[in-house]
This record gives structure tokens, C-alpha cells and sequence, in this order.
């Protein structure tokens, strides 16, 4: 009697859903505690930007962190949130996507927690090329720990632990990640052109598979200087243009003078760009959409119901039983 | 009884099967310790799990251990190499692996000599030594084999020479493959057991292969049995009470793994260690049957973000270790304490620290466990104490760490890992599964840590569950899961993650002692030594002295009532695999003398003067020990 009423109601839930949209208060929590001038804020801003546009439900997205500046991200996300451990952001993410494929999952991690304590897990992430979009706030410095060197600082960086100057090149994000087999997406941008950094953000998040992106951000506490070269002169900037990849506005265009069609499937290309230092290239270095993914090579068209575990395990236990004489099989 | 005469050198094999003694009337034993040993490869495992399987069958209680060498390839014939089975085959339930081996089938006299230099053969063993050794191209080895042989033979061990080798080479090309079922003929003769009950355990094996593999390990099994028949001049009986209830035989890993089957959750995350691995292995193969996965980390540490992450997105997740890797997951581990993740963690321990004795009992992680991790970490800690509670400790795992938000540790080892006893078989039941996960919209006003005064205890949001959007961090924090700085904070939530414990320890119930509940003296056990420490307090009964003993399976929080228990005995001690301080060393007194853990948490928690003994020589301790120690310290 009441199936007008049900299809009504089925009805306006799918134009509530068609409908549904959010504002960027809508992911906004807490004022960031971020130093004034410091790069993960141009982040933070592109992502719910991004949240607002692709209307991503918070309760359905989840942002995990490791430790340091970049991982207090999370905190000022109205989605859910896990700020873990040192290191450690990738594994935890891995593991809330293996078990929920229907969550949106990001990972924001820095520079000492992803290329330095938690490399291992940076590496096989990239192997396991799972549904993620990480970023990594690379400031080139530990900032919350109070100014020590990095893998990523330049050398003859002078900071607490290498007063005379760091000892070491720096290990390059970039040349590291496009030389893990099952790569599938690469970018690279600048905290200070916006622009191209929710571009790029965006073009992330649709990437099925792993897609890192390197954000080379300011530390103005620490390193105030450190990225003027770069920032002062727009012919030290890349950009990568491309169908398949991004296209600079006519307005970025007219300052960043230097760019170049890159193919982003072309991955010897790829790593050519990347490993030129005196330059910073920004845009989309690789994307292979048919890397397939972790969670889909090990996802189980199964569910793990009552019935499939008493099924299951009965037939294991069958293989172990020794039955009593004329008693054989009765079991529920 | 039966006059064990010497054999003669087998190259007069033939000569012997003419004069055959038959068939005699089998002794009647209560029980036996049997051992199959040979260089790693030669399938002496294989032959020992067999038996103990045939055994099972037969109604006979048994317990089977496995003999590993620490390497994967010794090099052959090698003291230290021996790898194989030993079984215990008694008339009733058993409930350990006893005390010396009674006797032993050896494949070279040199994996036999590491038994002998272990102390594992009861004076006067029965030896069955492949004899192709005395007869080997190599001089050395030649000279090695006479001058073994000898001793042993010196030593008053039997030693039967049994050309196994030559006998099989009459039917196959390649004795390495299939001498094991030779020798597993002769046991079943040996030990009166149906042989057609073997010809099953080789279809079950070789099935899945070629019919000729069957075929001509059937026929080798057959030739071992009628060899025995014809020259040896004993066999044993041991009665047997087929079990009216179907029984499961498996070791403690394949118990565990089956729990995990059972107990509805759906991720195991790992990294290869032994002892540990074993499990995953069997996992791996069946998991996915009911909908599950084990997913093989790139490191421990990974493994247990992996498990924390899945557990955190809804799912209570298991990751499975060995002590290193223990160690390794720590921090992660104090992260699931302090968001108050639920998440299982299997330690099959084995000899410590560092990488210590990988193939080895022991119970060293005791501590590490209840106290690991930096600052305060509750977290609940249980050791099965068979290969049954093995199975259903993961099922009680699962549901406390769910129902308490908590990690919960649980403690095998190295010999419950690789052990099997037969069990009840399991009936599933629907409530050893977790519900499905909660996406209901929270409530109005919850907040994501909305403990509760008395117990500490706070529902959890999930992600995917509307409204109830927050931050987790291992950060100290507030109702809100905003991290909080302030001191009164920090004090009123460690309280609260310390109230959980108390609040399942009110839901345990107090430990049945084993004996009578007063007397001279009380022994305490957790984990493995459970059958060993019960079979000595038997012992002791049966001899009149009041001993009882007490086994924990909760270690953290310990149930009610064990000091009530202790107080009704005048003396306590416990038995374990843990070192402690030996009270004879000249430097060792009250005032430094480090005890077994045990030991230590019982006395500090409960103030009673409590003894210990520990031995840590990296395979469980024996009955008979238990039992010496027992009445010296009644004697003290």
C-alpha cells in the first residue's frame, strides 16, 4: 500500500545525492597551526578546494599522516583523520584501503617521514600501487623537530645537526619514485604557484592507482631562503605540458616561459626531466592508468559471511579429523 | 621381557629373513617416545607426522614434536642436522611430549649422535640405524659409522643395523625418496598399528601426484613392515580407546591460523619470521576461501600499520610475529593503545634476545609484552596453554580486542607451534564472528572518545559512519580527539586506558587449580608447560605428596582469585622458560637475584614469596624435570 510512498522516498534520496554539495566550511577544522609563509597551508587550501569540487563526502574520506609539520594536516580536515606514527603513514593507509575500498583515502607525509625514516614503506607503496593519493610536503628540513637536515636538503645545508654544511647530495623524490617498478603516476609542484598545484591535486586524485605528488614548499621558519632562486627567477621552472597532462593558462604562460610537451607515458623521459636539479619541473611526469591495483589484484568477490566461514573452515577441518568409527561426517 | 639381541651386521639380511623369528606376542605398553631422524630432506618429518597421525586414529593419545635443524640445508650427515619427529604414543590423553626418547629410527649415526649429546635417549634406547654406512665408499665415514656404533653399543643402547637403503634400492631407483615409508612400515609393525591406516595418510600425501608415487610408496611400506615382521624380535601394544567424539589433529600454527578462519576477521598482515611463518603459510592457502587475506608486508613494522590501519577502517585485524619482530612492532603497537584501536598480535616466541635460537622454545617475551612499548601501554596479554586453547584463544582475542577497544596479545611458542595433540573438533558458532561494520550515523553530541567514568571504556567511530568525523592521533588527546596538551587530560585518559583492563579482569573467571585447592606446594604455569607441569603434579600425587599446580591463560590482567589460591598452599613456585638468576651462583642473592618473569609479576603483584625455576635450553621442559624440582623444593 505504501510503494508510491517507498519509490518517493528512493526517489528524492537520489536527487538528494545528485544534489549534494558542499561548501569549503565543510571541511574546514581548526585554524592551522602552520607558521605564516609556510607551504603545507597552499596545500591544505588546494585540497579542500579539491574536497569542495569533487563534493567527496567527508565521512567517506579519510586523510592519514605520519609525523612532523605536513602531518597535522589531517587535524584541520572535517573528514576523518589518522595521525599516526613516524614514518608510518603509508602502511596505516594501506591498510584502511585494503580493508575499505569504498573510502577516498589520502596520505600527506614530509620529506623526513617519507624519504627517510619511512622509505621502506615509500618504496613498496609505490610497488603496491594502491588507490592513494599522497602528497609529500617536501620542505627539504625537519621543521617540527627544530631545523635538522634532511635526505632532501640541498647539500652544504647548515642546520643543527650539520653546522658546517650538509655532508651529502640530496636524494632526489623524484628519480627514486619513477625508478620502482609499478609506478603509475608521478607529479611534481610549487607551493607558490597554486595554479598548477590544485591542477595537479585534482589530476591526482582521479588517478586510479598510487599517485604521488611532490610538493616543493617553503619552510619560512627554517629555510626562508632556501627556494628564492627558484622563486625569483620563472625560467628556473618547468612547466610539463601535455593532452594527456595538464595545459598552462595563457596567464601562467605569460611568466613561466620555459615549458615543454611532455608525453606523460613516456617514462625514460620521465626520469630525464626529474633528475635535472637546477631546474624545477612542475606538472605530470608519469601516469600509467593500467598499473594494476593492490587492493583489486587482492580483493575478494567473497564476503566474508557466516555461512562461507562455516563452510570453509568445516572443509579445513575435515582435512584434520579423525572420526570416531561409524561417525563419520556428522557434523552441522 | 624380551632379550634384545644385538644385530648382526645386515649384509647377512637375507640370511635373517630365512630364519625369522615371527611374530611375536607384543608387550603391552602404557606408553612410548618414538623418534624418526635423518639429514633435512630425507622426509624423516614426513615418516614422524605419519605416525603420529596413524596413532590418532588408532584412539591413541599423542603428542608429536618436531626435531629442526636451525638451517634450512645442514650439510649431510651432521651432528647438529638431525631433523625429524618425535612422538609420544600413549593409552590415554597426552597432554606434552614426556621425557626421553624410547626409541629412535636414524638415517645416519650422526644426526643420531646430536641426540645422544642433547640427553634426549632414555638409557638402553632402542636405535634402528641405516646400515649403509658400514659399507660406504668413503673411508672416513666407513670408520665414523664403526667407531658410533660402537659407543653406542658400549653405551648399553640397542642397536638394531637395519639395511634400509639396500632394502628399498631392490624396489626403487632412488631410496631417498620413499625410505621414510619403509621406515614408517616398520613402525607400524613395530608399534601394532593397522596398516592400511598408513596406506591412507600416503594417499592423503601423494594423492594430488601420479598414481605411481602412491603405488610405489605403498609398496615400500609394506616392505618395511614385512622386513620387521621377519627379523626383529619385538613389537609393542599400546592400547587404545578410539574417542567417541570426532578429534582435530594439527600443531599449534595450523590451530591458530584455523582460529583466525573462525573468528570472522578478515586481514592478517605479516612478515616472513620463524617460528611464526608457518601460520601464514597456512593461511595464505585457505584464507581466501571464506573471504579473507594475508597480506605479506614489506617489514614487521609495516605489517602492524598495515594491521592497525585496516583494524582503525573498521575490520579487527591479526598480525602474526616472532619475537624480532615483536621487538620491532612496538611502537606501532603503543599507537593502537593510545587511539584505542582494537588489533590482535600473535608472538610465537622462540629463544631470545636478538636473533637468539630461531627454531627453539622459549617463553622470554613475557615481559615485553605486558610492559612494551614506551610509557604506559595497557594491553591485554593471553597464552594459550595447548594446541586446542590455541585455536580458541583467537576467537577470544578477536572479541576482546573489539569489545574493549584494546591490543591483545597473544603468546605461543616454538613448541606449541610445531606440536600437535588431538583435540575436540571444533563446532562453528555465528558468535565467534564480529558483526558487520557499524556505518550507522553517530548520535547527535557523540563524541569520538566518550569514556565512560567507571570502566574507561568508549564506542568507536568508523570511518564511513556520518557525524562521526575526527581526527585519530597518537597524540595524547581529549574527548574530542583533539590533541591535548594539558596535564589533567593527559592524567584523566591514561586512567581511563588502565580502567579497560580492570574491567575485563571483573568479567574473568578465577583459574581451576589442578589438584586439590590446599597443600605443600603450588606450582604456576603459563603457556606451553601446561601438559609437562600437570603430568609431573600427577606424578607427585600419585606418590602422595600434596602438589597442586595453576596455569594462567590471562597474564595481563590476571583473573580474580589467584591469591586466594596461593595462600592456601605453604610453599609457590613457578615453572618456566624464562631465565632466572640461579640461586648457587656465589654473587647471587636475595638482593639481585633476577627471577622469571612470572615469578616477578606474581610476587610483586600479590606480595607472597614465590619461587621459580626456569629452564631455557630451547625445547620444553620435560615432566621428569618438573617432577625433581618439585620435591626438592618440598624437601627445602
Amino acid at each position: 500500500m505504501n510503494m508510491m510512498s517507498d519509490m518517493k522516498s528512493a526517489t528524492s534520496c537520489l536527487l538528494e545525492m545528485c544534489d549534494e554539495h558542499f561548501e569549503l566550511e565543510d571541511y574546514q577544522s581548526g585554524v592551522p597551526r602552520w607558521c605564516t609563509g609556510c607551504g603545507d597551508n597552499a596545500i591544505l587550501a588546494a585540497v579542500q578546494r579539491l574536497c569542495r569540487d569533487e563534493a567527496l563526502r567527508p565521512e567517506k574520506t579519510v586523510f592519514v599522516s605520519g609525523i612532523g609539520c605536513s602531518s597535522r594536516f589531517p587535524h584541520y580536515m572535517k573528514t576523518y583523520g589518522f595521525h599516526g606514527i613516524h614514518g608510518r603513514a603509508l602502511p596505516v593507509a594501506e591498510g584502511v584501503k585494503m580493508a575499505r575500498p569504498d573510502l577516498t583515502v589520502f596520505v600527506n607525509t614530509g620529506d623526513g617521514d617519507c624519504t627517510s625514516i619511512g622509505a621502506a614503506h615509500w618504496i613498496h607503496a609505490i610497488r603496491y600501487n594502491m588507490n592513494l593519493t599522497v602528497f609529500l610536503h617536501d620542505n627539504q628540513i625537519y621543521g617540527l623537530t627544530k631545523k635538522q637536515a634532511s635526505p632532501t636538503s640541498p647539500i652544504g645545508t647548515k642546520s643543527n645537526t650539520t653546522p658546517r654544511g650538509s655532508y651529502l647530495e640530496a636524494l632526489n623524490p623524484l628519480t627514486v619514485t619513477l625508478g620502482v617498478q609499478n609506478v603509475s603516476f608521478v607529479a611534481q609542484a610549487a607551493d607558490w604557484i597554486p595554479e598548477v598545484l590544485f591542477d595537479i591535486v585534482k589530476a591526482a586524485y582521479h588517478h586510479k592507482g598510487l599517485s604521488f605528488v611532490r610538493i616543493i614548499q617553503r619552510c619560512p621558519e627554517w629555510l626562508p631562503k632556501a627556494l628564492d632562486p627558484w622563486m625569483h627567477d620563472p625560467n628556473k621552472v618547468l612547466l610539463l605540458n601535455h593532452a594527456n597532462g595538464l595545459q598552462a593558462s595563457a596567464g601562467l604562460s605569460r611568466v613561466y616561459k620555459n615549458q615543454i610537451e611532455h608525453d606523460p607515458l613516456n617514462i625514460d623521459r620521465a626520469r630525464e626531466i626529474a633528475s635535472n636539479t637546477d631546474i624545477i619541473p612542475v606538472g605530470i611526469l608519469y601516469n600509467n592508468p593500467k598499473v594494476p591495483c593492490y587492493e583489486d589484484l587482492r580483493h575478494l568477490d567473497k564476503l566474508r559471511t557466516p555461512d562461507l566461514t562455516r563452510a570453509g573452515l568445516n572443509a579445513e577441518l575435515d582435512k584434520y579429523t579423525v572420526w570416531p568409527q561409524g561417525a563419520e561426517q556428522k557434523v552441522a | 621381557m624380551n632379550q634384545l639381541t644385538k644385530q648382526k651386521p645386515a649384509r647377512k639380511a637375507a640370511d635373517r629373513i630365512q630364519a625369522a623369528p615371527g611374530r611375536k606376542a607384543p608387550l603391552t605398553l602404557k606408553e612410548h617416545i618414538v623418534e624418526i631422524i635423518s639429514d633435512s630432506g630425507e622426509g624423516a618429518q614426513k615418516c614422524g607426522q605419519s605416525l603420529g597421525a596413524i596413532a590418532a586414529q588408532m584412539g591413541n593419545g599423542i603428542w608429536t614434536t618436531e626435531i629442526i635443524p636451525a638451517e634450512i640445508r645442514p650439510p649431510a650427515r651432521s651432528v647438529a642436522g638431525a631433523s625429524g619427529n618425535r612422538i609420544r604414543i600413549g593409552s590415554g590423553y597426552i597432554t606434552n611430549g614426556g621425557d626421553e626418547t624410547g626409541l629412535v629410527v636414524a638415517f645416519n649415526e650422526q644426526v643420531l649422535l646430536g641426540r645422544v649429546r642433547a640427553k634426549e635417549l632414555k638409557p638402553g634406547c632402542i636405535i634402528l640405524l641405516e646400515d649403509m654406512w658400514r659399507t660406504h665408499a668413503d673411508a672416513k665415514i666407513v670408520a665414523s659409522y664403526i667407531e658410533t656404533h660402537g659407543k653406542l653399543v658400549a653405551a648399553g643402547y640397542k642397536v638394531y643395523e637395519i639395511p634400509m637403503e639396500r632394502e628399498c634400492r631392490t624396489m626403487v631407483a632412488d631410496p631417498r625418496r620413499g625410505k621414510n615409508m619403509y621406515a614408517l612400515g616398520m613402525l607400524c609393525y613395530i608399534y601394532s598399528l593397522e596398516l592400511k591406516l598408513a596406506v591412507d595418510q600416503i594417499v592423503l600425501a601423494f594423492g594430488k601426484k601420479d598414481q605411481s608415487v602412491v603405488d610405489s610408496n605403498i609398496m615400500l611400506l609394506e616392505a618395511g613392515h614385512k622386513w620387521a615382521a621377519a627379523n626383529l624380535d619385538f613389537c609393542y601394544r599400546i592400547p587404545a580407546t578410539r574417542s567417541t567424539e570426532p578429534q582435530l589433529v594439527v600443531n599449534g600454527n595450523t590451530a591458530l591460523a584455523l582460529g583466525v578462519l573462525a573468528s570472522g576477521m578478515e586481514i592478517c598482515a605479516m612478515y616472513p619470521i620463524t617460528p611464526a611463518t608457518s601460520a601464514s603459510h597456512y593461511l595464505s592457502e585457505v584464507f581466501e576461501k571464506v573471504g579473507g587475506m594475508v597480506h605479506q608486508a614489506e617489514d614487521e613494522i609495516a605489517a602492524c600499520a598495515f594491521a592497525i590501519g585496516a583494524s582503525y577502517a573498521g575490520k579487527c585485524t591479526i598480525t602474526i610475529t616472532s619475537g624480532p619482530g615483536y621487538s620491532l612492532k612496538q611502537e606501532a603497537i603503543g599507537l593502537a593503545v593510545m587511539g584505542e584501536i582494537p588489533l590482535v598480535v600473535v608472538n610465537v616466541q622462540r629463544g631470545g634476545p636478538s636473533t637468539g635460537q630461531p627454531t627453539k622454545m622459549e617463553q622470554g617475551d613475557l615481559m615485553t609484552a605486558i610492559f612494551g612499548s614506551h610509557g604506559d601501554a595497557p594491553k591485554v596479554v593471553m597464552a594459550p596453554g595447548t594446541i586446542e586453547e590455541c585455536f580458541y584463544s583467537i576467537i577470544t582475542a578477536r572479541k576482546i580486542a573489539e569489545t574493549f577497544n584494546m591490543v591483545v596479545v597473544v603468546l605461543t611458542d616454538a613448541a606449541l607451534a610445531t606440536s600437535q595433540q588431538p583435540f575436540a573438533r571444533p563446532q562453528f558458532s555465528e558468535t565467534w564472528m564480529a558483526p558487520p561494520v557499524d556505518q550507522s550515523p553517530v548520535p547527535e553530541g557523540a563524541k569520538p572518545y566518550d569514556w565512560d567514568e567507571n570502566t574507561g571504556l568508549a564506542r568507536r567511530f568508523i570511518p564511513g559512519q556520518p557525524g562521526g568525523m575526527h581526527t585519530l592521533t597518537g597524540l595524547a588527546h581529549d574527548r574530542d580527539s583533539h590533541v591535548a596538551y594539558d596535564a589533567e587530560i593527559n592524567e584523566q585518559t591514561l586512567r581511563f586506558r588502565s580502567l579497560k583492563l580492570a574491567a575485563l579482569q571483573k568479567t574473568l573467571k578465577p583459574p581451576k587449580v589442578f589438584g586439590e585447592p590446599k597443600g605443600d606446594l603450588l606450582v604456576v604455569g603459563w603457556g606451553s608447560t601446561k601438559g609437562a607441569i600437570e603430568e609431573a603434579v600427577e606424578m607427585l600425587r600419585a606418590e602422595g605428596k600434596k602438589v597442586s599446580s595453576l596455569h594462567l591463560q590471562f597474564l595481563q590482567p590476571m583473573a580474580p582469585g589467584i591469591k586466594e589460591i596461593m595462600q592456601g598452599f605453604k610453599k609457590v613456585m613457578t615453572i618456566e622458560s624464562n631465565w632466572s638468576d640461579r640461586p648457587e651462583d656465589k654473587i647471587i642473592d636475595e638482593s639481585n637475584r633476577r627471577y622469571s618473569s612470572m615469578a616477578i609479576l606474581l610476587r610483586s603483584r600479590f606480595l607472597i614469596d614465590i619461587d621459580c625455576f626456569s629452564e631455557v635450553k630451547g625445547q620444553p621442559i620435560k615432566p621428569g624435570t618438573i617432577r625433581r624440582v618439585m620435591l626438592e623444593k618440598l624437601k627445602k
